[in-house]
């Protein structure tokens, strides 16, 4: 079965789709008509499209972060942490309390809105990000400890409903933090047009900007890390093979936290950013935002981090080009159907699983 | 200090009534052993004796159902494998377990991990005190790989040739600077030039380096040739011991084998 199935993904996406009939030739002539109805679009109205792609880009870059918490933990131990995107949810809530300068009901500074002054913008959106880190990250790596460590030799489908659990306990904290409604970001960031003194065609906002500067040293950080460093190193060992690791003198639990407190610490950073970028948060924003991203992580191939970063920006364009030309109703639908697509037709992703935490780019 | 054997050669290693009991199956029953400093000991039987398992116990990936173990000294017993690997015993398998999209070089420098210093805080920040690290331990990565023998550095390590393969998972186990080395039939696979090689750098290790060896194997032509005792295991229980002429010629021995009907 493994072996068939492998076979006939291994070979180049064309090779897959011509072994199987029907449904793939109508997958593809779907494909073929969306790229076609996008080519057109971008050629009739080439600022509205390029905005839009900017637009996916900078939502591609926030679902990234979050993705690579999926791929990290799954590269390490194959679980789908369920929880990660109501840790991202958390992140959200964190910045938001920060930066209200109001915590456990006692006023620590006064809150850092609109009206504060430009240094002060700066520093509360950094003091927001590095809290909302920490304590993401720190949150990760209890989640380990109480709710899958103790399962680690059990069946994977114990530990796989006991994420599902730990997502819904996320979400009720959040839910009893600050209630259903939605929660206004205070507008830190711009939303000017960078771009209007040289095009009125193409947007191209501050806080698009932010979100990618904030997200880019973030990548490079992770993969220096991941790629140089001698925990890194430990940890690519461990999630090839943790016997031979721990033969190495490496602390096998120990990697498995770190891969934990990177994967929350993203996720804060990706929370923070979103309530910026969006202006508001709520309790189950974790849901869809961690779908998407889960969507993204098996895009590019769960395992992968190069994987994750390509599908969550594939992801962010998908949608917003389906928010501009198809209609926003329809964006969940287009996107889960892009999930199921490479289910069936490349399940291991367009990069290939695993490869990346464990070394090199493909296979 | 490590205890004093009768014969008054000081032992690396020690395990005292070791028992390992699968659901109903008595896998190893009450084995006493030692290793002395300095020394190959090989340890045979037919398959299915009990080897893999007294590895897997020696290094800490299983625990003993009973017995103890005690190590340069140290009752290592309750200590899982990165710290029995920290105090030093490395090992290679049997089936090759290498950290395949890892490159030859990353391999080696995974299995210094214990040995080197710097945390996560000081990789982040690289100080100079990290960098030279890093940089010693890339030279003496390098050396290993020369010592075993082996020329592809930036190769991933499931690209190598079978036989690089072993050498480098012996290269990655010497990384952790063991004292004692658990090697797992080492020459399973190899032709006979191959395999000649790899015996002559197994004695060199002992030699040149003063790491004592545990050595797992089935062909007898490597036991007979460098150990410097042999103990045969036969349905979990130890039958035999002495050198290596002593073992060949008792009558144990031989009906162990035979009984088996298959020779190894």
């Amino acid at each position: 079965m493994a072996t068939t199935q492998e076979a006939k993904t291994g070979g180049s996406t064309l090779e897959g789709l011509r072994a199987s009939s029907w449904s793939s030739r109508i997958a593809v002539a779907i494909i073929a008509a969306l790229t076609v109805l996008l080519l057109v679009q971008a050629v009739r109205e080439p600022g509205q499209f390029t905005s839009q792609l900017l637009i996916g880009l900078t939502n591609g870059a926030i679902i990234a972060l979050i993705a690579l918490g999926y791929t990290l933990v799954y590269g390490i131990i194959e679980l789908i942490n369920f929880a990660h995107g109501d840790n991202f949810m958390i992140g959200s809530f964190v910045g938001v309390t920060v930066l209200s300068g109001t915590f456990l009901g006692l006023g620590f500074f006064a809150p850092i809105d609109a009206s504060s002054g430009a240094a002060l913008k700066v520093f509360g959106v950094l003091f927001a990000l590095v809290v909302a880190m920490v304590v993401c990250g720190l949150v990760n790596v209890g989640i380990e400890r109480v709710a899958y460590k103790p399962l680690r030799n059990s069946p994977r489908l114990a530990v796989l409903i006991t994420a599902i659990g730990m997502s819904f306990i996320l979400q009720n904290v959040g839910l009893a933090w600050k209630d259903a409604s939605q929660i206004p970001f205070p507008s830190l960031v711009s939303n000017a047009n960078i771009l209007a003194g040289v095009t009125d065609e193409v947007t191209f906002r501050w806080k698009d900007l932010f979100v990618l500067a904030v997200t880019v040293p973030l990548l490079v950080a992770l993969s220096y890390f991941i790629r140089s460093t001698k925990q890194g190193k430990a940890m690519r060992a461990v999630a090839q093979d943790k016997e031979a690791a721990a033969m190495m003198g490496i602390n096998v639990n120990r990697t498995i936290s770190v891969a934990f407190l990177l994967g929350g610490i993203l996720a804060g950073a990706s929370g923070v950013m979103f309530g910026l970028f969006n202006g508001t948060t709520v309790f189950d924003v974790g849901l869809r935002q961690g779908l998407f991203a889960f969507t993204a992580a098996v895009l590019g191939g769960i395992g992968n981090l190069t994987g994750a970063v390509v599908g969550g920006i594939l992801i962010g364009i998908i949608g917003s080009m389906t928010d501009q030309y198809i209609g926003v109703r329809w964006t969940d639908i287009v996107i889960f159907t892009v999930l199921i697509l490479v289910l069936v037709f490349r399940p291991r992703g367009l990069l290939g699983d695993r490869s990346a935490v464990q070394g090199g780019g493909g296979e | 200090m490590p205890p004093e054997a009768v014969d008054g050669t000081p032992k690396i290693l020690e395990a005292r009534g070791i028992t390992k009991v699968f659901g109903g199956l008595v896998a190893v029953n009450s084995v006493n052993f030692a290793i002395p400093e300095r020394a190959i000991i090989s340890l045979i039987g037919p398959n299915g004796a009990g080897k893999t398992t007294f590895f897997n116990m020696v290094s800490g990936l299983y625990k003993p159902t009973s017995g103890s173990f005690v190590f340069g000294g140290t009752d290592v017993t309750r200590l899982g494998a990165h710290q029995r690997a920290r105090l030093g015993i490395g090992r290679t398998f049997q089936n090759i377990r290498l950290f395949g999209t890892m490159s030859a070089l990353d391999n080696v420098l995974a299995g210094m991990h214990t040995r080197l210093k710097s945390g996560v805080l000081g990789s982040i920040l690289r100080t100079p005190g990290v960098r030279r690290e890093e940089e010693e331990a890339r030279e003496r990565a390098l050396e290993l790989l020369r010592f075993v023998g082996l020329r592809s550095r930036e190769t991933f390590a499931k690209n190598l040739p079978y036989g690089d393969q072993r050498r480098l998972e012996i290269a990655r186990a010497l990384a952790s600077e063991p004292k004692l080395l658990l090697l797992d039939e080492p020459t399973a696979g190899m032709n006979p030039q191959e395999t000649a090689r790899l015996t002559q750098l197994i004695g060199r290790l002992r030699d040149e380096r003063g790491i004592s060896i545990l050595l797992i194997e089935h062909e007898m032509r490597v036991v007979m040739s460098i150990s410097d005792r042999v103990t045969v295991l036969d349905h979990g229980e130890k039958i035999s011991e002495g050198s290596p002429v002593e073992v060949r010629e008792d009558p144990r021995v031989i009906e162990a084998y035979l009984g088996t009907a298959r020779t190894g």
